[in-house]
């Protein structure tokens, strides 16, 4: 492993940046902005939180200094890829009238620019892994997903800093980011060490100025992953929950949860791999056209299990039963895996602190490690 | 023939007959395809004549106004309500909670000429409500929405949704997670655009309960950041307190 690893000064960030931007790419990167980290247009390092870390816990996300240089010293934000792919609001297409009565369809299918998103963690690769596997499959690739992924470059920083929100040592897929990026960034005191995975992220390394790592310095960024895992003390099992969920079906802590619950769609939102929407259109006043979009939608939401005068789910115990049984039941069916890749943002954002740990553990029982 | 359509007024600030004066373009459009019978601040005014669509904003607070609705529903096909005040009694239903009586006698110098009930009330209690458009004020876009749907005779479409659906989308950062500010956003109808959050500030309710709202959980929870009983029922019993949830919730609060 060790010889595909480059070190680079913390100011090569910047050169890498400068780097993206010259062949092209539109830069995306962690910021703060309204008391939380998140992303956003990127062209300079001094953007960066750097010195910031957040303190996460149910309900609660609190940003703190912590006289560090490092710029990656913290776990995640609300959001990070899901929202750069999987748009939040789209139009698909607009249908218009013309002067002889026709219709005529436009495809609004974007057609955006290389995007480079830098600081992403192994959660978000895991749930754009998923993402890929709901929206591109094969004969029915989503049109729209495709235009924007197919532009995506990903540097990836492996998490040092766990928030007490993390499960990702759980579930399979942290705080080492193995798969899916181009460019895999460990951050160290006094810089980086870099690892590039595809040929374009490779090339790109090459144009910085870096030099062989030490052992130490391989050690030191080994230790501090394996620090970032061993801080957590939430967890999940990766394996198929399907049999002990819907063995529950009628487990009273459904109705319990719903007490506490607001259905306000929140942690779906926030959820990397939740990928529900809605789709609806917006007519022009006098009847000449009308635009179909699509939203983010939500199992809480009334809409999302309204079928012809019917609403299947209108309780609230209902919506959560079918969100758990889902993301770490039935998906496996879907996509051969669970839907939970442990970044612990539907823990932190409910706005009433509900822990999916702790409601899969008190639905499973026992057999949650079975 | 177009179709015609009025603006009637009760007690209210007249912000949501706004909603079509601030359309722009879309006014316009408008004109051309229906007859405006009677909107008194826009010009028209005949109250008589029989409309298919009669947009009712403010709640009713006087006798007069018990009879006004009353022939205003008889000469309507469709009647709708357009913001707080119509659909559920608005600021001034406050009253409803205090000896209204009082209150009028602590401000009139003259209370004995002033002919207003002791409550103030939604649209609903007095006549039958075809559609009702929550919001304070209302937004053209779901007025001009409205007219379009029963114009071109579907079905209206109305938001259900809580308003963290449209905070979200817009990639707000939750005030409530982020800075422990009470925000009504969990169970208040999505349809302002998430204005309160996108500038760092909790939500109101203007647009009153969302569907299955859970104001029990919401309640407990604003007490846990810090809010007092009293101060918890005022969140609940403001702009909406003629809501059904919002006003159990609210009563409930302000008991203990």
């Amino acid at each position: 492993m060790s010889h595909s690893f480059y070190y680079m000064a913390r100011d090569q960030l910047q050169a890498l940046i400068n780097e993206l931007r010259a062949r092209g790419y539109q830069c995306i990167g962690p910021q703060v902005r309204d008391g939380a980290i998140v992303y956003d247009s990127l062209a300079d390092c001094t953007q960066l939180p750097r010195g910031i870390s957040e303190h996460q816990s149910p309900g609660r996300y609190v940003l703190s200094e912590n006289n560090s240089q490092r710029y990656f010293s913290w776990a995640n934000g609300p959001q990070a890829i899901k929202p750069y792919v999987f748009a939040p609001r789209e139009s698909l297409w607009r249908c218009e009238k013309d002067n002889t009565g026709q219709l005529r369809f436009t495809d609004l299918k974007p057609a955006p620019g290389p995007v480079a998103i830098i600081g992403v963690r192994a959660c978000d690769l895991a749930a754009l892994y998923i993402q890929d596997k709901h929206f591109l499959q094969e004969e029915k690739k989503d049109p729209y997903y495709l235009a924007r992924r197919q532009k995506l470059f990903l540097v990836a920083v492996n998490c040092t800093h766990a928030a007490d929100t993390c499960f990702c040592a759980s579930t399979g897929d942290g705080p080492r980011a193995s798969y899916g990026y181009d460019i895999v960034l460990s951050e160290l005191d006094d810089g980086f060490l870099a690892h590039g995975l595809s040929d374009k992220g490779l090339e790109l390394i090459k144009q910085l100025s870096t030099s062989p790592p030490t052992e130490t310095q391989l050690q030191q960024a080994d230790e501090e992953i394996q620090h970032a895992a061993r801080r957590q003390t939430r967890r999940l099992p990766s394996r198929n929950l399907k049999q002990a969920l819907f063995n529950n079906l009628e487990h009273p802590r459904w109705e319990e949860v719903a007490k506490r619950c607001l259905a306000c769609g929140n942690c779906t939102s926030v959820c990397p791999t939740c990928f529900c929407h809605a789709e609806d259109e917006e007519p022009a006043l006098d009847g000449s056209g009308s635009e179909y979009f699509r939203q983010w939608d939500s199992c809480f939401t009334q809409g999302h299990s309204y079928i012809h005068g019917i609403t299947i789910r209108s309780t609230t115990a209902q919506r959560y039963r079918q969100w758990l049984t889902h993301k770490l039941g039935s998906w496996h069916d879907q996509y051969g895996r669970s839907g939970c890749v442990g970044c612990g943002r539907c823990i932190t954002w409910c706005p009433v602190g509900i822990d999916i740990t702790e409601e899969a553990a008190a639905i499973c029982g026992e057999n949650i490690d079975a | 023939m177009k179709p015609k359509i009025a603006v009637h007024k009760f007690a209210s600030c007249d912000g949501c007959q706004l909603a079509f004066l601030n359309a722009g373009e879309d006014l316009l459009t408008l004109a051309g395809m229906v007859d405006i019978i009677h909107f008194t601040e826009a010009g028209p005014i005949d109250e008589e004549t029989e409309v298919d669509i009669a947009f009712v904003e403010g709640s009713i607070t006087t006798p007069a106004d018990c009879n006004r609705i009353q022939r205003i529903r008889k000469n309507s096909r469709y009647l709708l309500t357009i913001g707080a005040c119509a659909t559920a009694g608005g600021l001034q239903a406050l009253r409803n909670f205090a000896n209204a009586k009082e209150w009028v006698a602590s401000v009139y110098a003259a209370p004995e000429y002033i002919q207003s009930l002791a409550t103030s009330t939604p649209i609903r209690e007095h006549v039958k409500v075809d559609l009702e458009l929550w919001g304070c004020p209302v937004s053209a876009k779901q007025v001009l929405r409205a007219v379009h749907d029963l114009l071109f005779g579907v079905t209206p479409k109305v938001e259900l949704d809580k308003v963290c659906m449209e905070c979200k989308r817009q990639r707000h950062v939750c005030v409530m997670v982020s800075k422990n500010i009470p925000c009504m956003g969990p169970v208040t109808r999505t349809g302002c655009g998430a204005i309160c959050p996108q500038v760092g500030r909790g939500c109101y309710a203007c647009f009153g309960p969302a569907e299955n709202s859970n104001t029990g959980a919401m309640g407990v929870w604003l007490q846990g950041l810090g809010l007092m009983p009293e101060a918890i029922a005022k969140r609940f019993l403001f702009i909406n307190s003629e809501a059904p949830e919002f006003r159990a919730a609210g009563t409930q609060w302000k008991s203990k």
